[in-house]
Parts: structure tokens; C-alpha cells; sequence
């Protein structure tokens, strides 16, 4: 083992070190990781704080829906039956948002509608990455023959249409609650982010370290997930935010078509879809449940280019 | 002299240049002793023999067919000593960067065996193969992608312990990087750093202690110094040269720059397209070449010295390095030789002490690949 | 930050072009970016001329400042984030920094041409090498396409491209790094300009085919009677070509001189380490010496000479004072024609 003693280092080698020491800020003396200067990135973005500030409110609806609303969402009075009319001063009660055919309040089914979608938006985000990001990184790391194997895999469901598959496979379902819904998405959505995931692990298998930490003789799971992994795992992450609120939208569009969740869930979709049957003289059946899907989805969508811009400056 | 191209290429645009300009600048440079103290040698601690490195040219998506073979290292053979550096030298594509890889065991040979200490390490696995990775490092040309930009610098010096931990203890660690830390001449207190807070000589620095923390016997240097500033350059080669006393290191160093080759390397072996032209002491290869190749290349090298240039010859070759995938038959500099004749298209040179040179005792005794090898002194001014 | 070299404007060896003014002319150029980390003062204040049928060398590290004022010469500097706060960029006497766009497009690469290190990526890659030159003539010249392709076999044949005519449809990845170069060569040529301005043009090469290129851009422009700007990092390759050298450090000239004096008595401390720092190929030395330190961060440059943390000579004076550009002078005062050392002990480091 080197011993210090011996080592006769000039002054000035070790001057150099100092020197060079002060290449960040005066303030940034504490170690800079990508991480963190990503976050550094991300904090000084307004777009981040809209879409976070957006997206903190949306999940703690998800959650405890009880705290913004007394009204039962499933309780339909009939006397209410598309009588009411928005009442856009009565903030929070029940007739907020006006009552839709079958006398339930759109305000608490909008809230409790909240539940669905991002569950869904989130478990399919979920799925896929997991699914996805581990075959592109085998895939992209290993090559040959498996990789061969899982690109024509990938490029085979890639062939198959995402809305229309899902319909297909759905449909074999007759009670469709959410983690069916999840698994449909999933099932067909993962193509992507293999894809993602393979390219850039291909270029980040790449590099000098990785051969550095094989001559080491270091594990396969060691090169994989200390090495290789955190290295090409930005762009899976953008594309996978970007990507959820798609998701979101996939799941409305599904129930708008009776195809997605089914009743008794409460689902922004599935109210789209009845509220467009009275369109001409109660749209506002229609345009609560419609107003905060769009509302989601664009938050989630902002998150996604604010993260973007943030770990991978190069693209903007 | 006269005429350097043997046309056989399509090179007809390209005149034929061999400035001699004989300014008149007296060799104060007078040959600095050719004597070298003989070097106490004992058993090489690597010998190469006849190591092959072909790479399939392949065609098809699913199901690939060979339709050729890059050709990067085409039977190489030499031997390493202990405490010594042993240079390579050569172009772009002459295969020495595969060299390293193939002693690194991060290619498989096509054929042909290295023995670390006797023992042919080619073909080992596991186990085994980790035991000797211990005691074969590398350092890395750029100094900007061998470092993961993730992981902070104790980490990244730390690793080795990690993956042997045979080597340190738990507990002694922190303390064993801190000590890299301090012989490479960085702060010890560094350790939180990440790579991208250090300017290029450090991270090269970080790069080699990295390559010290298992205590190797042999470091394989590919370019180590080639992407760092003058200035900083040699503040690295000094270093090194430190750590090779101080450890009793043996070197490979890999490099196109031959100034850099000359002044830390005992012995030097030039490469072209996959094969040694010639290898010898450092003296006998820079003061007295005989492969016309390696008169080239040193001919060729500019110097920062405009009035020792102006009494120096340059051989400019034509053309480019042919492909790998498709070398010329025989003798593979022909193609660019002036000297080339029939015979080397036909016959392919070994590396061997020249006949001629044999029986005498000077130092143009040395192996080179050539039919016709001659000596010729390119470096000094005439 | 103020002190301007006033002290004397590098003169060339050779005189100015028949109009007065030199062909190409910087004063006093400043160049910053503006970074989240501060201000980077890349360009503190850089003079230099360029004559007609002269090779000016800039040398220096990476951060020294030689490419950054090269790009504000071509006007191809990002800006944001780059900026020009001060400074003249002078072309045959015409400040092209107070010009329009337009003017200034048509000065550059019709009179200013640039060739960059890294010719494949110069390149356009979908595009044979064949139309790429031809585009040249056939958007500043208006030739027909028939024309603009003869135009560029001729041009290849003048690079010494081998087999100009049949290679002339090739895409770039075709060609290897050497011929590539030349390509590059060829395209900076096209247009028969007046100032080449050449960054690190040999520096991916190896060096065998490094001579090769040398020695075709030193002819092309003698033919042409060309201004050439080489900028590089490798002392070797500036003795080769050089008339005259200038020696940039954290975005200011060091030292100018012509190129025999420079490298037989360096006036500046930093060239003198760096003259040191290199192996010889012609014997082995005993250990480098090494420049210590590193180069500054340019956002926080030292103050006085930006040299002073890494010079063995530095004293006090050193780290209050910029040094101005000194006129370097004989032992006995007489003249040496265009040198200069900003330097406070150039004396010293000359004739001691």
C-alpha cells in the first residue's frame, strides 16, 4: 500500500490542487452532485412551481377527497336532476359545480373522480418504467442475441395501436376496476421506454468508466446498476413524466368509450362520457369533469419539460 | 532518396517530397551516448507472444454471417520487465489502444497467449481472472469520460476496495483514499467531490489513483496524457515517473506523442497496422531507426525548435494508413515505403535483428520488421 | 480590467497591404459569457494584425482565449451567452463589429474563411463532399450546377484529393481523417479569401499525415497570398509555419514575437515554462519541468498578471499590477522588431 511518508510532493502540486478547487462558486463549497445541480436547474424554473404547486394540490385530492368535499359523490337526488345550474359562488358546497342527470354533485365527483386517474396515470408510469426501463437495460447493456430478442419484441407491440389494443384487451373484462385498467395500459406501453432506455444505456455502456470498473473486475449487477443505470436513466425519466399524463388521458378516453373503468368507480372519463349526452342545454355535466383532466394532464406535461430542460439541457 | 512513392496506390497527385534542407546549423546536439547502462532485467513480468485480435465484419440483423475481419492486432509479441516502461508508439488505427484492451482482458484474443509471471492469463475466468485484475491497472486516455460523473471521488477511488475487499478492511478505507488522494497531489480533503468540480489534470490524477489504490504491478497507460494542457502534461508524467520509483511499477505507455514516448520509456515498439516494426531501447529506436516507418514518423514529428527543424531531413509520406479490414500482403508499410520492392509485397518481413547488423556491436542492432533495414539517424540536425 | 495595451500595436514583420491599414486588424477585444457560475472574462483585451501572405501563430492552453477571439473574428461567438463589451475588429480598416449583418456575411466566408479541428463533424454527413464545395460557388457565385461541380474537382485536385474526379460524389465518412482536412482545406479556399483563419487544423491528425496538411496549407497560401491565423496548442507545429507568434494566457497576449527569437529566448516567464515543459525527441532529459498550478478560472482571473500564482519569478508588484505589453529590447536598448512581453521582469527573463 502507498505509504505517505515517502511521497515528496512539491508545494506547488499541492497549490495546483487548490487553485483548482475553486472552480465552483465561493457559496457552492459543499460537493455538487448531476443530481443536485439538476434540482439547482429546476428550482429556478416557474414552470416547475406552477406544475408542482398544480400536482401537490391533485394528490392530496387523490387522497383524501373527504377533506375537500362533504357531498357524497354517489348520492344522486333526483330533484337535482340537471336542474341546478352551477352555482360559481357557493365555493366548495356541493352545488359549486351544478348537479348532473342523475342529481349527484359534479363537485364531489370530480373530487373523488381525481382518485382514478392518477392512480392510473401513476401504476401505468409505474409499470412501464419498471417493465420497460429493465428490458431496455438488458437490452442495451448485454446486446447480441438478447438484445436482438427483445428489440423485435419491442417493435412487435410497437406495431400494435395503443388506444385500439387496449380496447381489445379490455374488453375481455367485464368488471374493470383500476388495476385492470393499469395493466391493460401497461401491458401495451412499455415499448417506449425500452426503447428510451436502450439507447441510452447503449451510449452510457460506452464510456471509459464502465471499462475502468471491468478491469476492476466488478459484478455485472455492480456495472448495471452503479455504473451504467444512473448514467442513462435521465431520459427514461423525462419521457416517463411527459408520458403519465398521456396516461391520464388514455384511461378518460377508454371510459368515455365504456371501455375503461367501469361503474361504481368514479372516473373523470366515465362522466365525460354522460355528460356529453346532454351537451346542448347542461354543458356543464361536461365541462367540470373535461376542465380537470385537461388541468391534470397539462400539469403533468409542464412537469415533464421543466425535468427535461433540467437533466438534459442539451435538448432544449 | 530521391523518390519516395512506389505508386502503389492511387497516389498520383501527391509529389513526392523529401526536404533536405542542410542549413548549416552545427550539431551542438552532439549524439548523446549512445552507451546505455545495461539494464538489469531479470524475468519479464508479461510476455506477449504472437497475440491476434481479428474483429468480425458481420452483415445481417437477426441472424449474422462473417464477411470479414478487422485485422487490429495481427500477431504481436514483446516482453515487459519489471520496474521498467516499455512505450508503444504509433498512428491512429495501427491497433495499439486493441493491445491494451487485450492485456486489460476486456477483449478476448483471437489467438496467442500473455503470461503474467509464466502464467498465460488469455484464457481465465472468474475467480481467477479477478485475482489477476488486481495486479494489472489501467489508466485512461480521457480524462473526462474514465470517471463516472455520478459517484463522488471517494467512491470512485474507493471502488476497488469495493470489489476486492481483500484489500482493505471496512474501516480503513476512508483513510486508504484519503492517502491515494494525497501521493497523486490532491487535497485529501477532496474526498466528497464529484469528477466535474476538477479540472482535466486532476481528474487524470483521480484516474491514477484509482489505478494505484490495489496496489498493482503493471499499469497499461493508453494515452494518459494526450488530452491535458502542455503545462499540465508534464506535471502528470512527473507524477508518474514518481509513482513508478516509489511502487516500482512496470508501465505500458501508449501514446502517439513520441517526445512524451522518449522521455519516460526504457524500451519503445513502434506499431503499424497491427504488426511491430521495430522495438528497441529508446536510443537505439530514436538515434538509430531502421524501419523505414519509424525514420518517418520521427521525421515527421514538428519540433519547438524552428532552427534544429531546418537542419533536420522529413520523409513525408503519401497516402494514408490502408485499411485494417484489408492490409496490403507482406510487408504492410509497403504501400507508403519509398524503399519498397517486390520482394515485400511478397514476403512478410519478421521482427528480428537485422543481418547485417548481427555481428556488430552497434546499437542498429535491434529487431525490425524490414528486408531492407538501414539505419538513419532523422531525429538530429544534420 | 482597464489597462489596455497600449503600449504599442503588434507590428508584423512584413509591412501593410497597399491600402494602409493591415488586412485584418483586432483592438483591444474584450469577450465574456455570462454563466450561472459568473461572468467568464474569456477575451481580456487582445491586439493583434494580420498582413497579407502572413502567418500569425496564437498559442496557447485550453481557456487561454485563442479560439474565442477567433469565433468573434468569423462572428460565429454564441451570444447570449457570449458578449463583446469592447473591442474593434478591424478588416482591411472596416470595424465589422459596428457593421450590419449583412455586410458582415459577406466578409465572412467570402473574404474570411475558417477551417475547424474537427472535419467530420465540420461536415454535413448526408451530403456528398462534391456538393457541399460546389454549394459554395453556386450560392456566392451563382454558377450552374454543372459548373459548381467542375469547380470542385478542381478544387479537390488542388488539395490533392487522389482521384478527384471519381471520389467527387462521396459522402465525408468515406474519407479518412487526412483527406477530410483537406476537404475542409478545399472549402476555405473556394471563395479565394483573404484571411484563413485556422483552428487547431492538424491537431486530430497523426502525424505523418499532420505534415502532409502543414505543409499544403503553407503552400496554398503562399500561392494565394492569404493572412493565416493558426490557432493552436502545439509548439512544434507553430515553429513550422509561423512568421510570428502570439502567446495568449486568460484572454490576453503574453508575448509576440517572430518565431526564431521566441523559441531561442522566450520574454515571457509562461512561455519560457512551456518551452521547458516539453520533451525533447532528440535526447532524454532528466525530469520535466512542470509549469505549477493550473490554469485560472476565468470567472475569477488573479489580480495583476494573471500569471503571478504560477510564476517562479512573481514578487509583489506582480499581483497588484496588469503588466502592459513591454516592448523587448537588446541588452543595450536596440530595437528587435516585433516583440513584446507583458511582463513586469521581461529584462530578466530575457537577458538574465
Amino acid at each position: 500500500m502507498p505509504d505517505t511518508t515517502q511521497t515528496t510532493l512539491t508545494a506547488a502540486e499541492k497549490t495546483g490542487g487548490d487553485t483548482a478547487a475553486l472552480v465552483s462558486k465561493p457559496e457552492q463549497r459543499k460537493p455538487r452532485s448531476l443530481w443536485g445541480d439538476a434540482w439547482f436547474e429546476l428550482r429556478h424554473r416557474p414552470m416547475f412551481w406552477v406544475s408542482a404547486t398544480l400536482l401537490v394540490l391533485l394528490l392530496l385530492i387523490a387522497a383524501f377527497p373527504g377533506l375537500f368535499t362533504s357531498a357524497d359523490p354517489t348520492k344522486g337526488d333526483l330533484t337535482n336532476h340537471f336542474l341546478s345550474k352551477p352555482e360559481l359562488t357557493h365555493f366548495f358546497q356541493p352545488d359549486w359545480f351544478g348537479y348532473d342527470g342523475q342529481g349527484r354533485s359534479i363537485y364531489a365527483r370530480v373530487i373523488y373522480g381525481t382518485r382514478a386517474s392518477i392512480l392510473v396515470g401513476v401504476g401505468v408510469t409505474a409499470a412501464v418504467t419498471l417493465v420497460g426501463g429493465l428490458l431496455g437495460l438488458v437490452a442495451g447493456y448485454f446486446g447480441g442475441l438478447i438484445d436482438s430478442i427483445i428489440s423485435r419484441m419491442t417493435d412487435m407491440f410497437f406495431g400494435i395501436p395503443f388506444l385500439l389494443g387496449a380496447m381489445v384487451v379490455l374488453n375481455a373484462f367485464t368488471e374493470r376496476k383500476v388495476y385492470v385498467v393499469v395493466l391493460a395500459l401497461a401491458f401495451l406501453g412499455w415499448t417506449s421506454m425500452a426503447r428510451v432506455t436502450r439507447s441510452s444505456v447503449i451510449s452510457a455502456k460506452q464510456a471509459d468508466y464502465v471499462t475502468a470498473a471491468r478491469a476492476l473486475g466488478a459484478s455485472t449487477t455492480r456495472m448495471l446498476f452503479r455504473h451504467v443505470l444512473p448514467n442513462a436513466i435521465a431520459p427514461t425519466i423525462v419521457v416517463a413524466t411527459i408520458a403519465l399524463g398521456g396516461y391520464i388521458s388514455a384511461e378518460a378516453t377508454l371510459s368515455y368509450l365504456g371501455l375503461g373503468l367501469s361503474e361504481p368507480t368514479i372516473s373523470w372519463g366515465i362522466d365525460i362520457s354522460q355528460g356529453s349526452k346532454a351537451i346542448r342545454d347542461n354543458p356543464h355535466a361536461l365541462m367540470f369533469p373535461a376542465g380537470m383532466l385537461t388541468l391534470t394532464v397539462f400539469a403533468f406535461i409542464m412537469l415533464g419539460d421543466a425535468v427535461r430542460d433540467a437533466l438534459d439541457p442539451k435538448l432544449r | 532518396m530521391a523518390e519516395l512513392n512506389k505508386g502503389d496506390e492511387p497516389m498520383d497527385a501527391t509529389p513526392n517530397v523529401s526536404e533536405v534542407e542542410a542549413a548549416g546549423v552545427a550539431g551542438e546536439t552532439e549524439a548523446v551516448a549512445a552507451i546505455e547502462a545495461p539494464v538489469e532485467r531479470g524475468e519479464p513480468i508479461l510476455q506477449v507472444r504472437n497475440l491476434v485480435k481479428h474483429f468480425p465484419l458481420t452483415q445481417g440483423i437477426l441472424f449474422k454471417r462473417q464477411i470479414g475481419a478487422v485485422k487490429a492486432v495481427d500477431g504481436i509479441s514483446f516482453d515487459l520487465y519489471q520496474g521498467e516502461t516499455l512505450g508503444i508508439v504509433g498512428e491512429s488505427g495501427c491497433g495499439k489502444s486493441t493491445v491494451a484492451k487485450l492485456l486489460m482482458l476486456l477483449e478476448t484474443a483471437t489467438s496467442g497467449e500473455v503470461f503474467y509471471k509464466g502464467q498465460d492469463i488469455t484464457r481465465l475466468s472468474g475467480r481467477a481472472l479477478k485475482a489477476v485484475r488486481r495486479n494489472i491497472q489501467m489508466v485512461f486516455q480521457d480524462p473526462y469520460t474514465s470517471l463516472n460523473p455520478r459517484m463522488t471521488v471517494g467512491d470512485i477511488i474507493g471502488e476497488p476496495f469495493d470489489i476486492h475487499p481483500e484489500a482493505a478492511p471496512k474501516g480503513d478505507r476512508r483513510r486508504k483514499v484519503q492517502e491515494l488522494l494525497d501521493v497523486v497531489g490532491l487535497n485529501p480533503e477532496y474526498i466528497n467531490r464529484y469528477p466535474h468540480q476538477f479540472s482535466g489534470g486532476q481528474r487524470q490524477r483521480i484516474g491514477i489513483a484509482r489505478g494505484l489504490a490495489l496496489n498493482p504491478e503493471i499499469i497499461i497507460c493508453d494515452e494518459p496524457v494526450s488530452a491535458l494542457d502542455v503545462s499540465v502534461q508534464a506535471q502528470v508524467i512527473n507524477l508518474m515517473e514518481k509513482l513508478q520509483d516509489e511502487f516500482n511499477l512496470s508501465y505500458l505507455f501508449i501514446a502517439h506523442d513520441l517526445s512524451i514516448v522518449r522521455h519516460i520509456s526504457d524500451r519503445v515498439g513502434v506499431m503499424y497496422l497491427g504488426k511491430m516494426a521495430e522495438i528497441g531501447t529508446d536510443t537505439q529506436i530514436y538515434d538509430h531507426p531502421t524501419h523505414p516507418y519509424t525514420q518517418a514518423l520521427l521525421s515527421a514529428v514538428p519540433v519547438p525548435d524552428p532552427e534544429a527543424r531546418e537542419g533536420r531531413e522529413r520523409i513525408i509520406l503519401t497516402g494514408d494508413v490502408p485499411s485494417p479490414a484489408n492490409p496490403p500482403s507482406g510487408c504492410r508499410f509497403r504501400t507508403r515505403c519509398w524503399k519498397a520492392q517486390d520482394k515485400c509485397a511478397e514476403e512478410v518481413p519478421l521482427l528480428a535483428v537485422p543481418e547485417r547488423f548481427k555481428s556488430s556491436d552497434t546499437p542498429a542492432a535491434h529487431e525490425s520488421a524490414c528486408h531492407f533495414a538501414e539505419e538513419k539517424d532523422v531525429v538530429h540536425a544534420a | 480590467m482597464t489597462t489596455i495595451d497600449k503600449t504599442m500595436s503588434v507590428p508584423g514583420p512584413r509591412g501593410g497591404s497597399e491600402s494602409g491599414a493591415p488586412l485584418l486588424e483586432v483592438r483591444d477585444l474584450h469577450v465574456e459569457f455570462h454563466t450561472r457560475d459568473g461572468v467568464a472574462k474569456a477575451v481580456n483585451g487582445v491586439n493583434y494584425t494580420v498582413d497579407a501572405g502572413e502567418t500569425l501563430a496564437v498559442l496557447g492552453e485550453s481557456g487561454s482565449g485563442k479560439s474565442v477571439t477567433a469565433q468573434a473574428i468569423m462572428g460565429i461567438l454564441d451570444m447570449p451567452p457570449g458578449k463583446i463589451p469592447r473591442g474593434e475588429i478591424r478588416f482591411r480598416g472596416e470595424d465589422m463589429l459596428t457593421m450590419s449583418h449583412e455586410e458582415r456575411r459577406r466578409i465572412r466566408g467570402q473574404k474570411i474563411a475558417m477551417i475547424f479541428q474537427d472535419a467530420l463533424s465540420a461536415l454535413n454527413p448526408v451530403l456528398s463532399v462534391g456538393y457541399q464545395l460546389g454549394e459554395m460557388f453556386r450560392v456566392h457565385q451563382g454558377m450552374s450546377k454543372k459548373q459548381a461541380k467542375a469547380r470542385s474537382i478542381e478544387l479537390m485536385e488542388r488539395v490533392r484529393i487522389p482521384a478527384a474526379r471519381e471520389r467527387v460524389n462521396d459522402y465525408p465518412h468515406q474519407f479518412s481523417g487526412g483527406m477530410r482536412q483537406r476537404i475542409m482545406i478545399a472549402m476555405a479556399l473556394a471563395l479565394e479569401p483573404d484571411l484563413i483563419i485556422a483552428d487547431e487544423p492538424t491537431t486530430a491528425l497523426d502525424v505523418t499525415v499532420q505534415a502532409q496538411v502543414m505543409d499544403l496549407l503553407a503552400e496554398l497560401q503562399q500561392e494565394f497570398n492569404m493572412g493565416l491565423i493558426l490557432i493552436t496548442h502545439d509548439l512544434g507545429v507553430v515553429a513550422d509555419v509561423a512568421d510570428k507568434i502570439a502567446v495568449m494566457y486568460a484572454g490576453r497576449i503574453v508575448e509576440t514575437a517572430p518565431v526564431h527569437e521566441l523559441y531561442k529566448r522566450p520574454a515571457h516567464p509562461y512561455t519560457r515554462g512551456l518551452l521547458d515543459s516539453i520533451p525533447r525527441l532528440d535526447q532524454k532529459g532528466q525530469e520535466l519541468y512542470a509549469i505549477k498550478g493550473l490554469p485560472p478560472n476565468l470567472t475569477r482571473i488573479p489580480t495583476g498578471c494573471a500569471f503571478n500564482p504560477r510564476c517562479p519569478k512573481a514578487e509583489d508588484i506582480c499581483r497588484t499590477d496588469v503588466p502592459v505589453l513591454h516592448r523587448v529590447t537588446e541588452q543595450g536598448g536596440g530595437e528587435i522588431a516585433g516583440r513584446g512581453s507583458a511582463c513586469h521582469f521581461w529584462k530578466e527573463t530575457i537577458h538574465g
